[in-house]
């Protein structure tokens, strides 16, 4: 299972890259897999609020909806134009082209209520050092 | 489903596991709902061929010289009418004339009939037949020892002929005996995806042989196994019925224009309240939807100029007509072709389109 060192992971399968008072969001590839062919996503617009832990969007695949979960909270900068027109890249791409949203963080001290890498390896139940297949 | 119940597996339950599908419940048995993803699964039926494991569906028997008669008066549409080696697809109402079942039946032989039923309503069925055919219909539930695989493609009649030869002159909602992988199978012209294909009946034991010789014989063809979730994209691309969806016992086979399936000219179960709710009119009608920026799901309120007017039955995206569609019921007003609607998503009521059905339809 791919998961990234670089990154932090909320316990609801999205991911998290800082980019000094930003950061890039988007969901994991465990989630993109147990979700199957992503066909729609609903992202908020640009200058709006989220708020961690609170409901951010929705990923639609072709069986069902899933709610994504913001991992931070603060203001959104910019929504991923090319994964709303083309929803499968959430599935080709997950860490790459297939990101959501980026985020002007409200308070940085909220990352530290995230994953590190390997603990979200053991959160999924994947074994620890298997990383990066 | 609580999930504390017993799921019952079918005799390919190992194979779909050996072939990394993810298995789900579903009306009490354990099923692949896909194996590579619903998208892919979903195009091989439509340009090549796909295998699907349908053991959870049941199958009842009739025997004896008044099957027939007494299956006629169970089921809306012409049964009386079969000939040895066809099979119709029909309906199994109440008194009320509301939707119990929809089924196929098939005449296997002058005095042998079968006829599947879904899976969720296989003890609903069998006692609503039982409480009305009396001593000359006596019902053999076969399910539990029955297995279904069906072979569904552009490419199936091909695949199938190389075991049997005999399907190539098999007509649509033909029925015939073969012999593939050294099993005795029976084989109907049937499906449930808009495209040709086969249905093959064979006792649990030999199951496994026919699935991996039709694999086997497939593969150069692009025969791939095909999971739950790409059956219902196939059949709400082609406007197929799911019972639970777009029918059920609050709906009268009219409303949900399978009216073409009722024989009003004969007696059967149901018979005068459908012909009653027909002469009528339907006040709602099931109508095909395009939905722009949004999935429809089952469940979701149709609105008209803000307020609620009927609920989606179905709602996906279909893969191969590439657009979000859905069947809803609306009132007949709001029916027609072109009619401008929304759903309503997630609180916000996205555009819609009432469109000519089926979404897809395969060129002949």
């Amino acid at each position: 299972m791919t998961v990234p060192q670089d990154l932090r992971y909320s316990k609801e399968h999205e991911w998290v890259r800082l980019d000094g008072d930003t950061v890039t969001i988007g969901i994991t590839q465990f989630a993109q897999e147990q979700l199957g062919d992503v066909v729609f996503v609903e992202l908020p617009e640009k200058g709006a609020t989220v708020r961690q832990f609170a409901s951010l969007g929705v990923v639609e695949s072709v069986k069902a909806a899933s709610d994504i979960y913001s991992p931070v909270s603060g203001e959104v900068v910019e929504r991923n134009v090319k994964v709303i027109e083309k929803p499968e890249l959430v599935n080709s791409a997950p860490y790459g082209d297939g990101w959501l949203l980026r985020v002007k963080l409200a308070d940085k001290g909220e990352l530290q209520k995230l994953l590190s890498a390997d603990d979200y390896r053991a959160h999924i139940g994947d074994t620890p050092g298997s990383g990066g297949d | 489903m609580t999930g504390n119940e017993q799921l019952l597996r079918t005799p390919l339950y190992e194979r779909h596991l050996a072939a990394g599908a993810k298995m789900v419940p579903f009306a009490g048995y354990e099923m692949p709902i896909q194996y590579t993803g619903i998208v892919s699964e979903h195009r091989a039926v439509r340009t090549q061929a796909g295998l699907f494991d349908l053991s959870h569906m049941g199958e009842f028997y009739f025997a004896g010289p008044h099957a027939g008669a007494a299956l006629d008066r169970l089921v809306s549409s012409d049964i009386a009418g079969l000939a040895v080696g066809e099979a119709r697809y029909g309906l199994l109402c109440n008194e009320r004339g509301t939707i119990v079942d929809d089924v196929i039946v098939y005449r296997l032989a002058p005095e042998h009939f079968m006829m599947v039923v879904n899976a969720a309503n296989i003890a609903k069925d069998a006692a609503h037949v039982r409480a009305r055919s009396g001593p000359d219909a006596q019902l053999a539930d076969g399910s539990l020892q029955t297995a279904l695989i069906a072979i569904q493609g552009p490419r199936a009649v091909a695949i199938l002929a190389r075991s049997a030869p005999g399907v190539r002159a098999l007509p649509g909602f033909g029925v015939m005996a073969a012999e593939v992988a050294g099993a005795r199978v029976t084989i109907a012209r049937t499906g449930y995806t808009g495209e040709d294909g086969f249905e093959l009946f064979m006792p649990n034991a030999d199951a496994g042989s026919v699935w991996d010789a039709l694999l086997r014989d497939g593969q150069a063809d692009g025969l791939v196994p095909i999971g739950l979730g790409a059956r219902d994209t196939l059949r709400l691309e082609s406007r197929f019925s799911l019972y639970g969806n777009e029918i059920d016992e609050t709906t009268d086979p009219i409303e949900a224009g399978l009216g073409w399936t009722c024989k009003l000219d004969k007696d059967f179960v149901g018979r005068d309240a459908i012909a009653k709710a027909k002469e009528a009119g339907p006040a709602r009608r099931i109508a095909g939807l395009v939905v722009v920026g949004g999935v429809a799901r089952h469940g979701h309120e149709v609105v008209d100029k803000g307020a609620p007017v009927g609920r989606v039955t179905s709602g996906t995206f279909g893969p191969t007509v590439e657009k979000n569609i859905a069947l809803a019921y609306v009132p007949t007003a709001l029916s027609k072709v072109g009619t401008a609607l929304a759903v309503r998503i997630r609180d916000r009521d996205v555009p819609a389109t009432v469109v000519k059905t089926p979404f897809y339809r395969r060129e002949t």
